[in-house]
């Protein structure tokens, strides 16, 4: 049993949890995910790895309620515990690879859409400390769903903010913000979006205009996580991918997103049944 | 003289009823029958089946046991060689091993061996006999990779011997294959894979599930960082291979081990469960082997009308001859000689169809069966809401590309003799990790040859 040592309700529908997984903690890397099951007769469900802390031996997810599953997710409190939490699962970010004098020269342009922003937050820490310059462009649906704001603006060069009804920061998509950037003459050597398959589409054919490479994290539908059922295929570059061992981050300017988000839906009908009400945009 | 009567007959569920049931299809013997069938066992001298088993159970003894009702000692006998009786009993193919080279079977019937051992099985578990007898720990720690039936026989060997055993499960449940992929109609989970993990644990050994080795932990931290002096790797084959035909991404397709994983792991013909599992009204299984038919068999009951679509005929289907029988009178429709060539997809992105191709019969190929040569220009559609692709599968790659030095072959399968020993000192391997997907009991075989392996080895570098 995995114990929840914390828990905060960032958002009315978007939770942040502190799990006790030495282990994982220990072992996990930033861009590499993770399966948890909330109960005996649950499903196993993929989340991003989001923080760990090595020295505590406690891995902090982020879940943002959209199905039966994530509700049942959401619904447990501090002192609770999941039945199976196991990871770290697929590949690191490959900029964990770079040395910290590389990366000291480099500059780079997150995109965070909603949920996303929970492990963009991290991987930004994790760049600002090795002294490289790091902008993040954060969008959600309104302010209720806005989260880590502050804390970015703490790691972050720029923060720009922007949200579909102006809640908060300005009205418009990320891709708006992308484009402002570019034209302005902004240059970086990267970009990274996390969040929903349809921003991550966009972003990636705006960043592709730009000449701006992009890496995507695809939140795929998995079973077992480990390669063993292919559910989370998608295709980049024309081949076949296992989102699970070949990624999950993949080159977005490859990426067949119609396909990705179609697949999405496999068991939309079902879930639907199960109560199941899409409150990010996806499937409209 | 033997009694020369009839292969006694084994009760099952009536087809009409099993199709729409995931209870088991086999009933097994009662205590009557087992005994009356054991009479039937010449109780050779020389007795090939023992031979014909990976494991060399003590057929004739067992055997000789249960004919004089002393199933406690029949019991005791098979422990001897086996951990999973009841498993091998059930899912064993016995017509090409112990009952293949029974004498009996050269102007008749061999005997039942399975329906004997599964008996005995059966009966231990539910008077609860169990065989607990270990040496005295030796203080030394030998991890094992894998709860399928390859590291449950090796993990048995070495915690019988005094060692202390650790298991890393990846999935949240004990028994790899016997999981996820074997369906309860033909394995029931609680009562039969449950019990028999439990008898291994009941050793000492313990199993340590949501690991994934050469991620939250590698081949290397086990030997350097946790002590332990020796490391199998029983990982099976789970990566499921695909056709790559055009259209195979489209939404209504997946693997056998999609399939499987959904209804057997997550419980999916379970409603108090959560995991969703798709079927539509027409299920097409790509396929011929175990799996094929354990997809078919579970789509069917889930209410689709299932064909399966094999490129050769029925007499090359790698399938166990019982389980094509079985499928056959539950109602699944065989349509052979026909190869995909592509998967049609309406315009939501869903399968409606697959564009087919008839085959015929060539010359024999390396693995003996004769070779599908495509009919030119012989292609038709067949309609169908669902695609399962159960075309094998080979190992996960993961392992050993977080282990330097471990060498695989071209199949991606760990390179490792007869013996287990892998390049690298210290790692043992076997089951469907080194020879890709077999059977059960082979795997079985290959984790006791790699824990003798084991022992040994440990032994020489204490000296």
């Amino acid at each position: 049993m995995y114990k929840i040592l914390k828990k905060e309700q960032l958002t009315p529908i978007i939770v942040l949890m502190e799990v006790e997984a030495p282990r994982l903690a220990a072992s996990a890397k930033p861009g590499q995910f993770l399966i948890v099951r909330a109960h005996e007769k649950g499903e196993r469900i993929p989340l991003t790895v989001c923080d760990y802390d090595t020295d505590r031996g406690t891995v902090t997810i982020v879940t943002q309620i959209v199905g039966a599953s994530s509700r049942q997710i959401c619904h447990l409190n501090q002192g609770d515990s999941f039945v199976d939490f196991v990871g770290p699962l697929g590949k690191p970010s490959e900029f964990t690879e770079l040395s910290d004098d590389e990366l000291k020269s480099m500059r780079f342009l997150f995109i965070a859409g909603g949920l996303g922003t929970a492990p963009v937050y991290p991987q930004v820490k994790y760049f600002h400390s090795k002294g490289a310059k790091v902008d993040v462009i954060i969008g959600a649906k309104n302010r209720d769903m806005l989260i880590f704001e502050n804390e970015m603006r703490a790691v972050a060069d720029n923060v720009y903010i922007c949200t579909d009804d102006g809640s908060a920061g300005e009205k418009g998509l990320v891709t708006d913000v992308l484009a402002r950037l570019m034209e302005n003459g902004e240059q970086y050597n990267h970009a990274v979006a996390i969040g929903p398959m349809i921003m991550m589409k966009f972003a990636s054919l705006a960043a592709k205009k730009h000449n701006l490479p992009i890496i995507v994290s695809l939140n795929t539908l998995m079973v077992d996580g480990t390669g063993m059922c292919g559910a989370c295929r998608v295709t980049v570059g024309g081949k076949t991918k296992f989102a699970c061992v070949d990624g999950p981050e993949f080159d977005g300017a490859l990426v067949d997103f119609d396909e990705a988000m179609r697949r999405q839906g496999m068991y939309r009908t079902i879930e639907s049944e199960a109560d199941h009400k899409c409150k990010i945009g996806l499937g409209e | 003289m033997r009694n020369k009567i009839p292969r006694v007959p084994v009760r099952e569920q009536d087809p009409q009823v099993r199709r729409g049931n995931f209870e088991e299809v086999c009933y097994g013997y009662n205590s009557e029958e087992a005994m009356l069938e054991a009479t039937r066992c010449l109780q050779c001298k020389k007795p090939s089946c023992v031979g014909a088993c990976p494991v060399s159970i003590k057929i004739p003894q067992f055997i000789l046991k249960v004919e004089e009702g002393d199933f406690a000692a029949a019991s005791a006998i098979i422990a001897e060689d086996s951990s999973l009786p009841a498993v091998c009993g059930r899912v064993c193919p016995q017509e090409s091993q112990c009952e293949g080279s029974c004498i009996l079977g050269v102007k008749g019937e061999p005997v039942a061996i399975g329906k004997l051992e599964r008996f005995v099985a059966d009966w231990s578990r539910e008077n609860k006999v169990k065989f607990t007898d270990v040496k005295p720990s030796n203080g030394k720690k030998v991890a094992v990779v894998g709860s399928g039936p390859a590291g449950l026989a090796c993990a048995t060997d070495l915690a019988k011997e005094g060692y202390e055993v650790t298991i890393f499960e990846v999935l949240h449940e004990a028994g790899g294959v016997l999981q996820y992929g074997i369906p309860e109609f033909r394995l029931p989970k609680e009562s039969v894979v449950k019990t028999e993990v439990d008898n291994v644990r009941a050793l000492g050994v313990k199993i340590e599930t949501n690991i994934v080795v050469g991620r939250t932990v590698t081949i290397d931290s086990l030997l350097d960082d946790e002590g332990f002096e020796a490391v199998f790797i029983g990982s099976g084959a789970g990566l499921p291979k695909f056709m790559n035909i055009p259209g195979e991404n489209l939404n209504g397709v997946v693997s056998a081990n999609e399939f499987l994983t959904r209804n057997n792991l997550m419980k999916a013909y379970d409603p108090s469960y959560d995991t969703p599992i798709y079927v539509g009204k027409r299920v097409a299984v790509v396929g011929g082997g175990n799996v094929a038919m354990d997809a078919a068999r579970t789509a069917l009951r889930l209410g689709a009308e299932v064909t399966v679509i094999y490129r050769r005929t029925e007499k090359e289907l790698p399938a166990r001859v019982e389980e094509v029988h079985h499928a056959k009178e539950e109602g699944i429709n065989f349509m052979m000689l026909t190869n995909p060539t592509e998967i049609l997809g309406d315009e939501r992105g869903w399968v409606k169809g697959i564009r087919c191709q008839k085959m015929e019969l060539g010359e024999p190929d390396e693995s003996g069966r004769r070779s599908p040569i495509p009919v030119p220009d012989a292609f038709f559609d067949t309609q169908t809401d669902v695609v399962i692709m159960s075309l094998g599968t080979s190992p996960n790659p993961l392992i050993a590309s977080t282990t330097p030095g471990l060498e695989t072959n071209k199949w991606r399968c760990i390179v490792a003799d007869d013996d287990g020993k892998t390049t690298r000192e210290g790692v043992f391997a076997g089951g469907d990790a080194v020879t890709g997907a077999a059977t059960v009991i082979l795997a079985m075989g290959a984790g006791r040859k790699a824990a003798a392996a084991i022992h040994e080895y440990i032994s020489s570098k204490k000296r």
